[in-house]
C-alpha cells in the first residue's frame, strides 16, 4: 500500500515536472535546429538537424550582444544604487529615533505598491523634460526610485531585529554614525542584502514595461524588450528566436543558480515576517 | 486606546529633544532615498491623478476637462471588456495560482527522495522574464506546434485552432503561461509558511484523532493566516499589474479579446497618444488596487508598532 502511494506520488510528480521543464527543453532543442528542418517538419516535430549558427545570428544580426550590454549597464548600477540607498534609509529609520520614522517607512512602501500604470505617463513626460528620455539613465533612475520602498521595508525589518548591544559597543569605542553603518551594520545585514540583490537583479533584468516606457531607440533596448523586437525581425525563423530566448534567459538562470539559497529565502522574506 | 493616549502625551517631549541631536548624516540617510522616491514615484503619482482630469495629446499643454474622461470610460465598450477580462484574470490567474501553489506546497512539504528536484522543476520558470515565458509558449501554440501535435496524437484534431488568434481562446491561452510561471512562486511562499508551523500542533491534533483533512482544515490553514494575507496581496497586485505576458503574446488582441486594463492603458497612452484618457484608466487600476494596498499597509503598520 505504502509502495503504491510512493509510486503514484513519483509518477505524478515526474509528469508534472515534465510539464514544467518540457517547454523549456523544447525551446533549447529548437534553438539548435536548422531553418530548413523547421520549415519542412514544423516546430512540433523532433529535431533532425544540429546547428549553432542560430546563436551567431541572434547574437550579432539580431543585436542580442548590444541588448545584453544595455541590460547589464542598467541592472548592475540599479541594483547597487537601490540597495545602497535602501540600506541607508533602513539603517537610519530602524536604529535611531527619527521623528515620523514609521510614517516615512510606510509611505515609501506604499510607493512601491502603486500600480506602475499610474506613473507611466508622468515618468515618460518627466524624463523628456529632463532630457533623460531614451537614455539608460532614465531607466536606472526609475528602477531605483520604484524599487526603493520595498527594499527599505525589508532591510528595515532585518536591521531592527539585530541586537542593540553591538551598536552601543561600537559607539563606546568611539565609532561615528558613518562607521557604525559601514563597518558594523552593513556586514551584519549581508544575508538580507544578498537575498534582495539576487531578487532585484532578476526583477530589473526581466523588466519590460519601464523599458518600453522611457526608451524608444532599438539600440538602447535591454534584452527583455529587445527579444520582442527580435521576434519581429526573424518572423518565421523560430530557431533564431529560440536561440535569442535562451540567451536572454541565461543571465537570470545563472544568478539564480549562484545565489539559489538567498534567492528562495528572499522570496520568503516578505511572506513569513 | 490607552496606548494612543500615552504616545500622544509622551512623544512630543523626546521628539523635540531627539530631533535637536540628529546628526546631519542621519537626516541625509533618510532624505536622499526619500527624495529619489519622491521625484520618480510620489510626484508622478500625483501628476497622474491630475492628468486624468485633462485632455492631452502630449504635444500641446494638457487642457482641463473635469470628469469628462471618466464619463467617457463609462460608455466605452473596450474599457468594459478590459475590465471584465481583468476580473477574469484576477479570478483564474489569482485563484488557480493560489490553489496550485498551495497544493504543490502541501504535496512537496515533506523532505523525501526526489522532492528537491520536483520543487526546482516547478520553480524554474520563476526566474525567466515574462517575455521569455511568452516566447516559450508561442512555440507551444504555433500552428503545428506542440499543442497541435499533442492533440493530433490523441485524436482530438477537431479542437485545433489558432489559439492566440481566436478571440474565443486568446485570453485563456495567455493565462496558461502566466499560471505556469506563477505557481512555483506561490509554492515557495507557502513552503516557507508551512515550515514555520510548529510540528507539535499536528502531533497534538493527531493524538486527538483528527484525520488528515481535519488537520489541514483546522491546524494548517489557520496557522498560515499570515502567509495567506501576503500571498493574497501579492496575487491581487500582480494580477492588476499584469502586462508583459499579454503584451508579448497578443498585445490585447484579437479585437481586444485579451485586453486587460493595463494593456488598454498602455496602448491608449503610447499608441493613440490620448494621455488624459489613459491616465483615467490608470486611476481606475489604482482604485481597484487600493483596498489591497491599504490592507497590506495596515498589516505592515501593525508589525512595525
Amino acid at each position: 500500500m505504502n509502495k503504491l502511494r510512493t509510486g503514484a506520488f513519483h509518477s505524478g510528480m515526474i509528469l508534472l515536472s515534465l510539464l514544467w521543464l518540457g517547454p523549456v527543453i523544447w525551446v533549447v532543442v529548437m534553438s539548435t535546429r536548422s531553418f530548413d528542418d523547421i520549415a519542412a517538419h514544423g516546430v512540433g516535430s523532433l529535431p533532425r538537424s544540429f546547428t549553432l549558427d542560430t546563436y551567431r545570428q541572434a547574437w550579432t544580426d539580431g543585436g542580442e550582444l548590444r541588448a545584453l550590454i544595455n541590460s547589464m549597464l542598467v541592472t548592475v548600477p540599479s541594483v547597487a544604487l537601490s540597495l545602497g540607498l535602501a540600506a541607508m534609509a533602513a539603517f537610519a529609520l530602524s536604529r535611531f529615533r527619527i521623528p515620523g520614522r514609521r510614517t516615512i517607512l510606510l509611505l515609501m512602501l506604499a510607493g512601491n505598491l502603486l500600480p506602475p500604470q499610474i506613473l507611466l505617463i508622468p515618468v515618460a513626460k518627466f524624463s523628456e523634460l529632463t532630457g533623460l528620455y531614451d537614455t539608460l539613465w532614465a531607466l536606472i533612475a526609475v528602477q531605483v526610485g520604484f524599487g526603493l520602498g520595498f527594499y527599505t521595508f525589508v532591510l528595515h525589518g532585518f536591521m531592527r531585529d539585530l541586537p542593540g548591544e553591538i551598536q552601543e559597543a561600537a559607539t563606546i569605542d568611539g565609532a561615528g554614525t558613518a562607521q557604525i553603518f559601514t563597518k558594523v551594520m552593513l556586514p551584519l545585514t549581508r544575508p538580507a542584502l544578498a537575498a534582495l540583490g539576487a531578487l532585484s537583479f532578476t526583477w530589473i533584468f526581466n523588466d519590460l514595461l519601464w523599458a518600453i516606457t522611457v526608451l524608444r531607440t532599438d539600440d538602447n533596448m535591454p534584452v527583455t524588450p529587445a527579444l520582442l523586437g527580435l521576434q519581429g525581425q526573424f518572423v518565421s525563423s523560430w530557431n533564431v528566436i529560440a536561440a535569442g530566448t535562451v540567451i536572454a534567459a541565461v543571465p537570470t538562470v545563472a544568478v539564480f543558480l549562484r545565489f539559489q539559497r538567498h534567492f528562495v529565502s528572499g522570496l520568503a522574506l516578505g511572506a513569513v515576517k | 486606546m490607552t496606548a494612543t493616549i500615552s504616545t500622544t502625551s509622551v512623544t512630543p517631549t523626546w521628539r523635540r529633544r531627539r530631533s535637536a541631536r540628529l546628526s546631519p548624516l542621519l537626516v541625509a540617510f533618510v532624505l536622499v532615498p526619500f527624495a529619489v522616491e519622491s521625484v520618480w514615484v510620489f510626484w508622478p503619482a500625483l501628476q497622474g491623478f491630475w492628468f486624468s482630469l485633462t485632455r492631452w495629446d502630449g504635444m500641446s499643454p494638457p487642457a482641463f476637462v473635469g470628469t469628462d474622461n471618466y464619463v467617457e470610460l463609462a460608455g466605452d465598450a473596450t474599457f468594459r471588456g478590459a475590465l471584465v477580462n481583468t476580473v477574469i484574470w484576477l479570478v483564474l490567474f489569482g485563484g488557480l495560482s493560489v490553489l496550485g501553489g498551495f497544493g504543490m506546497a502541501l504535496v512537496l512539504q515533506k523532505e523525501r527522495r526526489g522532492v528537491g528536484f520536483y520543487r526546482a522543476a516547478l520553480f524554474t520558470p520563476v526566474v525567466f522574464s515574462l517575455v521569455v515565458t511568452a516566447l516559450v509558449w508561442r512555440v507551444f501554440y504555433q500552428p503545428d506546434g506542440i499543442a497541435d501535435t499533442l492533440l493530433r496524437a490523441v485524436g482530438l484534431e477537431q479542437l485545433i485552432r489558432p489559439w492566440l488568434a481566436d478571440p474565443q481562446t486568446a485570453l485563456y491561452a495567455v493565462i496558461l503561461p502566466a499560471l505556469w510561471r506563477q505557481i512555483g512562486y506561490v509554492m515557495v511562499l507557502f513552503l516557507a509558511g508551512l515550515k514555520a508551523i510548529d510540528p507539535a500542533l499536528h502531533e497534538a491534533a493527531r493524538m486527538d484523532g483528527a484525520n488528515s483533512w481535519q488537520r489541514l482544515r483546522h491546524v494548517t490553514i489557520p496557522q498560515l493566516r499570515g502567509v495567506n494575507a501576503v500571498v493574497l496581496s501579492v496575487i491581487v497586485i500582480d494580477s492588476l499589474r499584469s502586462f508583459d505576458i499579454v503584451w508579448s503574446l497578443t498585445k490585447g488582441g484579437p479585437y481586444h479579446s485579451s485586453e486587460l486594463l493595463s494593456t488598454y492603458m498602455y496602448s491608449t497612452a503610447f499608441q493613440s497618444l490620448r494621455l488624459g484618457y489613459a491616465s483615467a484608466i490608470a486611476v481606475v487600476i489604482f482604485v481597484l488596487a487600493l483596498a489591497v494596498i491599504l490592507g497590506y499597509l495596515v498589516r505592515a503598520f501593525r508589525e512595525e508598532a
